[in-house]
Parts: C-alpha cells; structure tokens; sequence
C-alpha cells in the first residue's frame, strides 16, 4: 500500500518535473537578461563608474541628488511632455476622426486600413531619415533642395521657409509631428476595432428617437469607446515619453539643449560622458515617473468607467 | 425640397469624409515615394530636379549602397537576425505557454506573474546593465548575445497572448492524443502548435517589426560592420556620407522594402490578434 503510494507520488514528481522543463528556457533567457539587469540597474545608479574600471565607486544617492539640480534632465523631461502632449491630441484625434470616418460602409476601408498603418511598420530610422530629406533646408542655384521649402516657395508663401531642424523654435515641434505621423495608424486601428464593436441597433434606436450625429457620438460612441480609449491613451504616453530614436535619426547631436529626452541624456551619460552610475540613475528615476503616470491614469480611467 | 436639401447635405459631408481620408492616405505614401524617387537620381540632379518621375532614371545607386554601402551585408544580418530571434521566440514561449496554460506543476503562478508584471513595469535605460552584462559574459559584438537579447524583449508578450490563447482552446484533441499515450512535448508539437497558428501569426510579424527596426542594443553590442543590422548600417552611413542622398535614399529602400513586403502579406492577422486585446475591456 505505502510503497504504490510512494510510487505514485514519484511519478507525480516526475511528471511535475518534465512540466517544468518547458518553463525552462523561457525562465533562464528572462533571469538573465531581464531579472539581473533589472537588479543591476539599481545596484549601479548608487555608484560612480566609468564602465572601465574594475573597481566602482559607491556614492549612495549623490546621482539621484544630482539629478534632482540637473536642469538639462529636467529640459528632457519637458521635451519628451511636449511630444507626449502632441501625440496625445493631434495625433490621437487624427487617428479617431479616421476611424470614425471610416467606421461605416466604405468599400475602400481595407485599403485604409493596410495604408494608416504602414507608417507604424517603418523603422523610426527610416522615417526620421526620409523626413530629414523632405525638411532639409538650403538652397543650391537659388533653389530650395528640401521638399517642404521648394514646396513653400513655389505656391508663394516665401515667409513660412524655414530651417526646420535647425531652428531651435521648429525643431522640436517637427519632431513631435514626425512622431505622430508614424504613430497614428496604431491609434487608427485601435479606435477602428473599438467602433466595430458597438451595437448598430444601438444607433438605430437613437434615430428612432431622433438623435442627431453630434448626439450620437456624444451619447453612445464615446461613452462606449471609453476603455479602448483608455489604452490607446496609456500607449501614446509610455511610447512617447520614450521616443528617441527619431531624435537621433532626425537631429544628430544637433541642438540636444533643444531637442534632448530622457533616453537619449541616458544614451549621452553611458557613451559620451561615461557615466554608467549617473545613466543609471536617470533610467531609474524616470522608469518611477512612468509607473506615477500610468497609476494616476489607471485610477482616473477606472472613475471614468464608472461614470 | 427639403429631402433635396438633405440628399444635398449627405453629398457634401460623404464628399470631406473621403477628402479627408484620401489626403490621410496620400500624407502616408508620399514620403515613401519621394524616397524610392530620390534614391533613382543622381547627385548631379537630387538637389535641383523636383519632378516626380525623374529625367534620367539611374538604379546604380543600388548598386553602390549594395556594395559600397555595405548594405547587402547589413540586410543579410538583418534577415538572419530576424530569422533566428523570431523562430527562438516561437519556441521558447509557446512552450513555456503551453506549460503555464495545460500542465501543472508547483510554482506556475509565482513564475506566471513574474513575467505579467515584467511585462508592466517600463525599464527605460535597460540598455546600460545590459551592456554591462554582455561585457562580463564576453558577448559583446558576438551574434549570439544580440539574438539572446532580442529573444528576451519579445518573451513576455509572446508569453502571454500565446497563453491566453491556450486558455480559450478546447482541450479535447489534447485529451485524446493523451489517451492515446503522446508525450507532453508531442502534444504541444503536434496538437498545440497548429491550434495556435493564428496568435503565432500575430507573434512573428510584430517581434519581426520589433528585431528588424531594432537599433540601440544593434548600436551598442556590435561593433563590426559585417555584424550589423540595416538601422545601424544606415544611421553610420548617413553619419558618414552626410550628403550622399541618393545612395543613402537607395539604403532606405533596401530596409523599406522587405518589411513592408512582409507586413502586407500577413498584415490579416496581425489586425485581429493586437485588436482583440484592445477590445476585450
């Protein structure tokens, strides 16, 4: 009797074993390149090392310290805000007024589909590069060679050619309209999906009743849209406040007083200053601002849900 | 009169809705195609000639960004990349998904959420200790170490969409391959793959995007230029040929058109498995 129980418990144990094993690899790629990072990250933000050297220097909090006074971080945080807050409106309604637009019987609506989200495939390197070109500024033989200038100067509206890049007023503004053009199509087709799920008997209700469009969407679309709307919001903040590749593909090392966002000062701190301590910190703070945004979102999407 | 009105009003509003949704369309296509434009010139003619069709057509900028360039090295690391990282990931975590979701054994919870709240918590920097860990391990500008890092970004969410699938599936396939004596990795290969096709379509194009527009980690684990990817390949080209537009333009093309080609070929999928989890809320 003991010994079918004993047996029984072995093949058990077996069987637990060898289920274990298909966890295996996921848990051993994940602990190492994930978990000890993770641990890494807050062991090297309380030391000064240049990345080299064999010994590194603890400093406590003296880099959070630091940051706190350190007004070009603070510079980046607004930069990143800025292009945050246009992604969030134009880009967002852009992406809504598509997808209500196209939240009807409209042969074409595949087409759009396939089209608004091509942007969001291409690499932020592409898309930072080729709108580099169409932005260039400069003339040759009295000429504009950017796209947008010649553009400008021949429908005669001379005044408005500008050195979009290298103007520091324009230069993070296109930044943030290059962003939310390669953007929106996520948006687009996020809202889409949301829209199809709507009952249309609900509409037809409200016809019935004699509601108007404007009472439409105000009384049923976007009180239904309200969770989808959550996401695509909570995605918009945390993939634009990290936006920085475009910045790179875009500006260079030009006008970073400008242009820089908390990456790309992590990126400069690592590489250019060779400060692993101080790049740490700055990616652990701003990796706390994050969650505080996300959290203070989450709560205030839950009340909105239950309105 | 009045219906006139109305049928008029109709007319109009369906007239700006499709304006608005062709210029939309256009404002997406048109850089694409100023760009393979470009790349077709020459530098005697790319910053003077704004015709749309240029006069003399010349695809030997290709030819330089091919070879020159060094971009058919870097698009062959890009496929190989891809390749392998995306085929690590299918692996990797549909068994692990297929585990967390058909099979028992202690600690599943605890390893679940573990890669859940991974999945939550943004890490920005991580590149920094990552760095730092390859350097130890002696993987840095090694192939290996980048695709080990990349098959890591991807886990947790293939993970996860693929367990959720799992969990919707019927169980009564699996049942009888059991009754009939398969082994657990027998069931997940045979019976659990195929079921999973759809949420497996949707996992490879988006980590394909992911591995393919890939930069930073490319930037600092490679240093070699017969190791890089097309977006590190293009950012040195442009760094170093700062005003050579057509070959660079032709570049661009070489890293467009491969992904492009991949997403509309399986762009079906990947609609209604990202959308599926928006709109389930």
């Amino acid at each position: 009797m003991s010994n079918a129980l004993t047996k029984n418990k072995i093949s058990l144990l077996k069987d637990n074993a060898s289920s274990f094993l298909f966890i295996v690899p996921a848990v051993m790629i994940f602990s190492v390149f994930y978990i000890y990072p993770f641990y890494d990250i807050f062991k090297l933000s309380l030391h000064e090392w240049n990345g080299i050297d064999l010994q590194k220097h603890f400093v406590g909090f003296e880099n959070f310290v630091e940051l706190m006074s350190d007004n070009e971080w603070w510079g980046s945080l607004w930069h990143a805000g800025f292009i945050t807050l246009v992604a969030l409106t134009f880009q967002n309604l852009l992406a809504f007024a598509l997808a209500f637009a196209c939240d009807r019987e409209l042969k074409m609506k595949n087409f759009y589909r396939v089209v608004f989200f091509i942007p969001p495939v291409l690499s932020e390197v592409v898309v930072g590069l080729i709108w580099t070109w169409i932005l260039y500024s400069g003339t040759q033989y009295g000429e504009h060679i950017g796209l947008l200038n010649y553009f400008l100067d021949k429908i005669h509206l001379q005044h408005l050619i500008n050195n979009w890049l290298s103007n520091p007023k324009t230069a993070l503004p296109c930044i943030a309209i290059v962003h939310s053009w390669k953007g929106f199509g996520w948006g687009f087709i996020m809202f889409l999906a949301g829209l199809q799920t709507i009952d249309r008997q609900l509409y037809e209700a409200a016809k019935v009743d004699g509601a108007g469009k404007w009472g439409m969407l105000k009384n049923i679309t976007l009180p239904m849209m309200i969770p989808v709307i959550c996401v695509v919001v909570i995605l918009t903040i945390l993939g634009s406040m990290q936006a920085f590749l475009l910045i790179i593909s875009m500006m260079g090392n030009g006008l970073a007083d400008y242009t820089s966002v908390p990456v790309t000062k992590i990126i400069d701190a690592m590489i250019g200053s060779k400060r692993f301590g101080y790049a740490c910190a700055q990616g652990v703070s701003f990796g706390v601002i994050l969650i505080m945004i996300s959290f203070s979102f989450k709560i205030i999407a839950d009340k909105l849900k239950k309105i | 009169m009045e219906t006139n009105k109305y049928r008029m009003l109709q007319f109009l509003g369906s007239v700006v809705i499709h304006s608005f949704l062709i210029v939309s369309a256009l404002s997406c296509l048109f850089p694409l195609f100023w760009m393979f434009r470009s790349s077709l010139m020459s530098l005697d003619t790319i910053f003077t000639d704004k015709s749309f069709i240029p006069s003399v057509i010349n695809f030997g900028n290709y030819a330089t960004a091919w070879i020159d360039g060094g971009f058919g090295v870097y698009l062959l690391n890009s496929v190989l990349y891809t390749v392998v990282v995306v085929t690590g990931i299918v692996i990797i975590s549909s068994l692990a998904a297929f585990a967390f979701s058909r099979l028992e054994f202690p600690g599943k919870n605890f390893f679940f959420i573990m890669f859940l709240v991974a999945m939550m918590i943004p890490l920005p920097g991580s590149f920094v200790p990552l760095y730092v860990l390859m350097t130890k391990l002696g993987l840095v500008n090694t192939r290996i170490g980048y695709i080990l890092c990349m098959i890591n970004v991807g886990l947790s969410m293939s993970i996860l969409l693929l367990k959720t699938f799992f969990d919707k599936m019927s169980s009564d396939l699996e049942d009888a391959a059991r009754i009939d004596g398969c082994s657990k990795l027998r069931i997940w290969w045979h019976v659990g793959l195929p079921l999973a096709k759809p949420a497996i379509a949707v996992i490879i194009i988006f980590n394909s995007l992911n591995v393919w527009n890939e930069y930073i980690l490319a930037q600092l684990l490679l240093n070699e230029n017969n190791l890089m990817p097309l977006q590190v390949g293009l950012m040195r080209f442009q760094g170093a040929h700062s005003v050579d537009y057509p070959v660079l333009m032709a570049g661009l093309t070489i890293a467009v058109v491969p992904i492009v080609f991949v997403y509309l070929v399986m762009h079906k999928h990947s609609f209604n498995g990202l959308t599926s989890g928006a709109t389930v809320g």
